[in-house]
């Protein structure tokens, strides 16, 4: 079985800092993850083919550095790794991403045969749109399954798979024809620690590397800024909050320790103060 | 088991693993660097000072895309009292030169671009991966090393253990024996943002230039360590560092110490309006020649904070780690050129070059230094400093007292704090210490 995992590479959400004199992201030195939904889509990959065979390919489109993210995925066990990567992808929404992605994939069915499945995360963290999985199963005709928590069963024999999927106010358990594109939900299951064998695989292995015309992509119309319809009109950070915590101390016990945290409530917000004592009063 | 053989094994990728690293691939050895890390860097704490030296012998080109901060062309000395700081400053237009001597760089940054380089040389590198221990043959030799990685051991003609300050590996593997809480700092440190024209006006600087603070003094509440204030293009890194060992018999947190030396009257102007970025602490091996473990046996070289390479007085370390790892590399590829075995008798040579090195001179030349801090700490952090800020304040003050009074009195106070005797006594030991 042939299994393709789409990867993107984020930076860091939790590390990322906004200028504090231009109040613009600082993308410099903000360390870059796997996006963290796709994990479990790449593990669940990983368990499918260490149970049925065949190999897993991942898939990624980015800048030069995001060669990271695939060397990640590649000591985590995957066995091949293509990395897409042209000037003409830059500013790319999802609409010229996915249709990137998809000639992509139409190159690795032709390199290395059809996949049977599909995966990708539920979605990225720095995007949040959960638009490109579906773009491609739909520009590919794939059956596509979204937001699957588990994969009960895989025929291949059959050319069947049967996934539960959440849905809102409870689970669905579908069945359906490959091949299929799969959007892997969260916390499905845990990503593995690379053996020593694929970690030093990982370090060595050459990394297919891509461009607009390695995957025969004529049109350049439909690609990056110029074949992204949507337009990001502005970018601002909301403004931090100016109370500062404070840690108050105070001698003679729980008691007096309250008193003192009231006192310090009442000095600095007197209009609490007030409301209080009117509901007191009232009550 | 990886049936693969690699010519070398690094253990770390700090500055002394990623120059060995670098230094072997280049030669041509087959090398694979192990990092704890996620990346080079990622774990990696200093304050920071390049000192460009140890850099360049191994590099000559670093300094086209390195990840540099500012050279330094001032100097500043401090001894502080409680409300008080006597200076020595040494400032020098010469310092603007081509290839300036030192510069101040952020780790993680700087690291990550030498492991960059390291790959680019040639050597394998696997982070987030953890040596465990060392695995030995039937005569003790070392041949390889096992990680926490399922899958067994790899091996290695020599195993080059840059592992800093803690050196687990080698501990667990009975190398040399834990870090005793006297051979050994704890730092603490802060980076503060701070606009790039803020930190020009504020420090009297244009362009790249930096300006380096090293401060003793009261300000480590009796303690032996010494605090430094370093100024980067958008930030100031910021932070203080006693003996382990001085923190155990004391109250006073290292977090609390930072906090009063940031708040000292002498400090705090220069870090107002900054903002925080970033919080980290470190140890720094400082128990000096003394404190050194046994550097090589079958197989195996200690090199960089593993070894206790540091120079506490003059404020060096990465400089020494630099160069260890250079050494050891060139010593491996010169014994593999010549085929000789690598053996504790062969690797031997590795010492016999420091031992011809500025790293074993200057270390030498202060062995004494560190158990004299020790043991006069209070004398030489708190007593001295401040008779010395009490000295300099009588003798600037104009008070309608003649200056023989003056005179008179700062001497009383000197012999009063610590007696004739007292005073000749140490300016003995220190000098001994020192020679």
């Amino acid at each position: 079985m042939h299994i393709v995992v789409c990867i993107k590479q984020v930076p860091d959400s939790a590390q990322i800092r906004v200028h504090p004199v231009t109040n613009t992201i600082m993308r410099q030195g903000v360390p870059t993850i796997i996006n963290p939904y796709d994990l479990f889509a790449l593990e669940e990959a990983l368990r499918l083919r260490d149970r049925h065979g065949g190999a897993v390919t991942v898939l990624t489109m980015g800048p030069p550095t995001a060669e990271q993210a695939l060397r990640k995925a590649l000591t985590f066990g995957a066995d091949r790794a293509v990395l897409l990567t042209d000037r003409y992808f830059a500013g790319s929404d999802t609409l010229a991403t996915s249709y990137a992605l998809s000639m992509a994939l139409g190159r690795i069915a032709a390199d290395f045969g059809a996949p049977e499945i599909i995966f990708t995360g539920k979605q990225t963290i720095d995007g949040d749109t959960a638009q490109v999985g579906p773009g491609i199963a739909k520009r590919l005709r794939y059956n596509q399954l979204t937001y699957v928590s588990s994969i009960v069963d895989v025929a291949a024999d059959r050319g069947r798979i049967t996934v539960e999927r959440r849905a809102e106010g409870g689970t669905q358990t579908l069945d359906t024809a490959l091949p299929v594109l799969i959007t892997m939900l969260e916390a499905t299951n845990e990503m593995r620690r690379g053996t020593l064998d694929n970690a030093l695989r990982a370090a060595r292995q050459e990394i297919l590397t891509w461009n607009a015309a390695d995957v025969g992509i004529a049109d350049l119309l439909k690609c990056g800024l110029r074949g992204s319809p949507t337009i990001v009109k502005k970018v601002f950070a909301p403004t931090a909050r100016a109370e500062k915590a404070e840690i108050v101390t105070a001698e003679g016990g729980p008691a007096a320790l309250a008193e003192a945290t009231i006192a310090g409530i009442f000095a600095r917000a007197p209009a609490v103060e007030a409301d209080l004592y009117a509901f007191a009063r009232q009550a | 088991m990886i049936d693969e053989r690699f010519d070398a094994i690094v253990v770390g990728a700090g500055p002394s693993g990623n120059a060995a690293a670098y230094v072997m691939a280049k030669e041509g050895l087959k090398v694979l660097q192990i990092e704890r890390g996620e990346y080079s860097g990622s774990k990696n704490v200093q304050g920071a000072i390049l000192y460009a030296d140890a850099l360049e012998r191994i590099m000559p080109d670093f300094r086209d895309d390195a990840p540099l901060e500012r050279h330094v062309v001032e100097q500043r000395i401090w001894t502080m009292d409680d409300r008080s700081h006597t200076g020595v400053h040494y400032r020098s237009d010469d310092f603007n030169e081509e290839k300036p001597n030192r510069y101040t760089i952020l780790r993680a940054q700087f690291d990550k671009w030498f492991s960059r380089r390291v790959q680019q040389a040639g050597a394998i590198v696997l982070c987030e991966t953890t040596v465990t221990e060392l695995v030995k043959d039937g005569q003790d030799r070392v041949i390889g090393v096992r990680t926490d990685r399922t899958g067994g051991a790899i091996f290695a003609d020599v195993v080059i253990l840059a592992e800093g300050v803690n050196g687990l590996v080698g501990q667990r593997s009975g190398l040399r024996p834990e870090v005793a809480p006297e051979s050994v700092a704890l730092a603490v440190k802060e980076m503060h943002f701070l606009p790039r024209e803020t930190i020009e006006a504020r420090f009297n600087l244009s362009g790249n230039e930096g300006v380096v603070i090293e401060a003793m003094g009261t300000i480590t509440k009796g303690m032996a360590g010494t605090g430094f204030l370093y100024t980067n293009e958008e930030s100031i890194s910021v932070g203080i560092g006693c003996i382990v060992a001085d923190f155990a018999e004391g109250e006073v947190t290292p977090y609390a110490l930072l906090d009063a030396f940031k708040n000292h009257p002498s400090i705090r102007p220069l870090l107002a309006g900054s903002e925080i970025k970033e919080y980290a602490a470190h140890l720094i091996p400082e128990g000096g020649y003394k404190a050194m473990p046994q550097l090589v046996g079958d197989g195996w070289i200690v090199v960089g904070d593993a070894g206790q390479f540091v120079n506490a007085v003059h404020r060096e370390g990465s400089n020494l780690a630099m160069t260890t790892g250079r050494v050891a590399a060139e010593t491996v590829a010169w014994l593999k050129r010549r085929r000789e075995p690598l053996d504790a008798v062969c690797l031997a040579e590795y010492t016999r070059r420091l031992a011809d090195s500025f790293v074993m001179k200057d270390l030498k030349k202060y062995r004494g230094i560190p158990a004299l801090l020790h043991h006069n700490k209070r004398t030489f952090f708190g007593l001295y400093p401040q008779l010395i800020s009490k000295a300099a304040q009588t003798w600037l003050r104009v008070d309608g007292v003649d200056k023989v009074s003056k005179e008179k009195a700062i001497l009383r106070s000197f012999r009063e704090g610590r007696s004739l005797f007292g005073m000749i006594g140490d300016a003995l030991k220190l000098a001994r210490a020192w020679r």
